[in-house]
């Protein structure tokens, strides 16, 4: 009998540790699909952050968004000050077996910089790279460029010989009709290794035993499954088919806050939403173009009732901002963080002042798949504006459609969100928005104005090492854009995801980049 | 019959041109595919660049010529955002969209057919009426609300079958299929009773009102006298010869659900064609989009041909009616 009992009981205690040991399975329920295995083959932030996991940079961000080492252990700027030494870290490898050295390093920056790479312009001060040991490498620029690091981050690793043994050294060309193999497969030194992929079904990726790092997390397994419909997705969170989203629908929070087997994350995102005026001599209508009078700008920035926006159309979840940059981007002051006086009187006042007809007609262009409630915000926004005596014509349509009309000047206002990334430094906006169009800068300068005084100071910060001094250099700028009105700041974006209760832990990130090799399932013992 | 035969291909061929031809006028309207392509980097030279490598810059007429030229040769080029050949991206999502086609056809037979004939027997019985009135639910109900309906019923509420995707699928060459497989069977169940559900009211209707007429003629009166069964004169001598009009009809509804295919695909994240074409329209993938619409608009116009060509070959009258109509 006792026998029979200890027989029982072991067996008992093999299926408890037979659970214990059950697999950790992440099953991640995102609003899209990955475009392809290849980071470099679309300039598409999601892909870039999902294949993170499976690639990695010589340098990455840490839980509080500082940068620190990854597969460079250690860097130095050489005395020409335009080379930068980077150490490499030892006994590295890919998840082939092939070990990491100085080459897989430089055929990846050729490769992502090559001139068929959608992404090249994520390295832009960039022009050679050089083998100096197997485990040292040098890269140099076309000048003194303090952000280089902050570049690197996104910049993930391949294995040259993998490259080369798969005829994939060059990226892949759509102009060009070439398929690649990296577009199928994948190889990097990352926590997690591509199992398999079935395009908008399913991605596996399995924990990296191997990786070179001490792994947070306790997934084994992470099962990423595109849910395009919003309603889908809740559905299958409720259901717990899902056990992650990173995008749970705003109009759906309350019910998933209901429900007591899901979690709600939710966090303000670091993207900063703003209005761009026009600065040509004509409005699209053809008539003289108001908004160059910056008493102009500053009556329409006064006729926005903030707060307004704040409550009823975000639902109080938003961080209203009176300056172009988060609070967490280096550059950012408090004094630049002024909210104006909502006062609609001294705005009617100053229109009329200014010579502003009454019932002045402008194009305002707003997307339907951009920003969190953009619609409802640009249509609280246009009434605004009509009370104050102006006829704002809302155009409303998907960003496919609207993209030509902005970069080409076929609207007046608009909306543009700008998180920073991947620099995470307000050089970035300075940089892409507020200087003048000239060469590399200001691509996004939709409305084409121009202000000397600031680009000067954003093209020595471009090229101050000093950070404090950069800075310093940066603030300044930023107190210009602001002075000048140049945008019109409103506010920083929520963002909000959803876990169920089979997940410990989840690190939310305010550039709302998912990093799972943080994530912590409960189901271990 | 030669020249009817070449009289409907040429018009078939014809038809495929215009469709190109619109395919291609909206998508010169439909966005700047270089804008989702670069990222936020991107200098306005990268644009430039990319513009002109993927030959957006020409002509129209030069890149309405080469789009066909390759389309004939089954090369519809490289997706923008998969970087994959768009052939090889539609031939793998064939087979999940036509699977679910199929029997979601197969569900409206199977209640639809009997659904039809009950209706017609027992014409003022509650069951009838019941039918009847559920009919018009079907019709009016578009996909989607139908298809959170069943998710929110079944798989939040009861939690028996999958929210969305596949399941498990096997490969048999390159048909992928999700029939072998217990879970691909359970994924496949709420998405095709949702696209079916349009169809099952369509064929019920349809074999109600034939039915009607039929119950009418005279060798059914003397089926009756002559003591036949009830049973056997509805189900076996009445339905048989309503059933020519519902095959017909059928046969040209599966182009119908093909493209209807893309809402359910949508809400059950079912990775089949209509799925691969709303990212595709996202992201401005021309590519991918071009190749979506000649392919459903070819299997719509085969189709038609074929049934075209078949009635021809069936009933003579056809031709002459049509040989008539030329001269």
């Amino acid at each position: 009998m006792k026998l029979r009992h200890l027989m029982l009981a072991s067996a008992a205690v093999v299926a408890l540790t037979g659970t214990a040991q059950a697999e950790n399975v992440l099953k991640w329920g995102a609003n899209r699909d990955i475009g392809s295995l290849d980071p470099y083959s679309f300039g598409d932030s999601f892909t870039i952050n999902v294949l993170n996991h499976v690639y990695e940079g010589l340098v990455r961000y840490d839980r509080d968004l500082k940068i620190e080492p990854a597969l460079a252990e250690s860097w130095e700027i050489l005395d020409d000050q335009i080379t930068w030494r980077f150490k490499l870290r030892q006994g590295v490898t890919f998840h082939n077996g092939n070990p990491f050295t100085a080459e897989d390093v430089v055929a990846s920056l050729t490769r992502v910089s090559h001139e068929t790479s959608p992404l090249k312009g994520n390295l832009p001060a960039y022009v050679s790279a050089a083998v100096v040991d197997d485990h040292t490498v040098d890269i140099t620029l076309n000048g003194t460029y303090p952000l280089l690091l902050n570049d690197l981050t996104n910049i993930h690793i391949f294995d040259a010989e993998w490259l080369t043994e798969n005829d994939a050294l060059l990226p892949t060309d759509v102009g060009a009709g070439t398929e690649g193999y990296a577009t199928y497969n994948a190889n990097g030194t990352g926590p997690f290794i591509v199992e398999s992929r079935q395009p908008d079904a399913r991605t596996v990726f399995v924990a990296n035993p191997d990786w070179w790092d001490e792994a947070q997390h306790n997934l084994d397994r992470i099962e990423l499954t595109p849910v395009n419909s919003a309603a889908t997705r809740v559905a299958a969170l409720l259901s717990g088919e899902i056990d992650f989203t990173n995008d749970a629908p705003v109009q759906d929070l309350p019910r998933l806050e209901a429900a007591p087997e899901v979690e709600v994350l939710e966090g303000v995102d670091l993207r900063t939403v703003m209005i761009g005026f026009p600065f040509r001599e004509t409005l699209t209508t053809g008539e003289p173009n108001p908004f160059r009078d910056k008493a102009v700008r500053e009556a329409l920035y006064q006729a926005i009732d903030l707060d307004l926006i704040q409550q009823k159309v975000m639902r109080g979840k938003s961080r209203t901002a009176g300056a172009t940059v988060a609070p967490q981007i280096p550059g950012y002051v408090e004094e630049l963080d002024v909210l104006p006086v909502h006062d609609p009187d001294a705005a009617k006042a100053i229109l009329a002042e200014a010579g502003v007809p009454k019932g002045l007609e402008f194009e305002f262009n707003c997307l339907s798949d951009g920003l969190v409630n953009e619609e409802q915000f640009c249509q609280a926004i246009a009434s605004m504006w009509s009370r104050i005596g102006l006829a704002p014509k809302l155009d409303v349509a998907p960003r496919a459609v609207q993209s030509p009309k902005r970069t080409n000047a076929k609207t007046d206002i608009y909306t543009l969100g700008w998180a920073t990334l991947p620099l995470l430094d307000s050089y970035s906006p300075l940089l892409q928005i507020f200087h003048s169009k000239d060469g590399n800068a200001g691509v996004f300068n939709w409305g084409g104005w121009s202000y000397p005084e600031l680009d000067a100071l954003v093209d020595e910060a471009g090229q101050e090492l000093d950070v404090e001094a950069r800075l310093a250099l940066q603030t300044q700028a930023l107190q210009i854009v602001k002075d000048e009105v140049i945008m019109i700041p409103l506010h920083q974006q929520p963002m909000a995801w959803a876990v169920t209760q089979d997940v410990a832990e989840m690190p939310l990130f305010p550039d709302a980049k998912p990093r799972l090799w943080f994530a912590r399932m409960g189901g271990e013992s | 019959m030669l020249a009817f035969l070449l009289k409907r291909t040429a018009n078939a061929v014809f038809v495929m041109l215009a469709v190109a031809l619109l395919a291609f006028v909206i998508f010169r309207f439909f966005g700047d595919p270089v804008e989702m392509m670069v990222n936020e980097q991107a200098t306005l030279q990268d644009r430039i660049d990319l513009r002109e490598r993927l030959g957006l810059n020409d002509g129209f007429l030069t890149q309405y010529t080469r789009f066909v030229t390759n389309a004939v040769q089954g090369d519809f080029g490289i997706s923008y955002r998969n970087q994959q050949d768009v052939m090889v991206l539609i031939q793998e999502r064939f087979p999940a969209t036509l699977e679910l086609v199929l029997v979601a056809t197969l569900i409206s037979l199977v209640v639809g057919i009997p659904a039809g004939v009950v209706t017609a027997i027992y014409r003022d019985s509650k069951l009838a009426n019941m039918l009847q009135l559920g009919s018009i639910v079907g019709v009016s109900l578009p996909s989607f609300v139908v298809g959170i309906m069943l998710i929110l019923a079944f798989s939040v509420t009861l939690g028996w079958l999958p929210a969305f995707g596949r399941g498990e699928t096997v490969d048999i060459g390159w048909w992928s299929t999700g029939l072998l497989t217990p879970s691909g069977r359970a994924a496949l169940l709420l998405p095709a009773i949702s696209l079916s559900t349009f169809q099952v009211t369509l064929v019920m209707r349809l074999v109600r009102a034939e039915m009607l007429e039929t119950l009418r003629a005279d060798y059914i009166k003397f089926a009756r006298a002559r003591g036949v069964p009830a049973r056997r004169v509805h189900w076996r001598h009445a339905l048989r010869n309503c059933l020519m009009p519902v095959i017909t009809l059928t046969g040209m509804q599966i182009g119908n659900l093909i493209a209807f295919a893309l809402v359910t695909e949508t809400v059950f994240q079912w990775p089949g064609m209509g799925m691969l074409f709303i990212q595709a329209v996202t992201f401005v993938d021309l590519p991918v989009m071009a190749a979506y619409l000649l392919i459903v608009s070819f299997i719509f116009v085969a189709l038609n041909t074929l049934v075209d060509i078949t009635y021809a070959w069936v009933d003579p009258r056809l031709r002459d009616d049509s040989a008539r109509g030329k001269g």
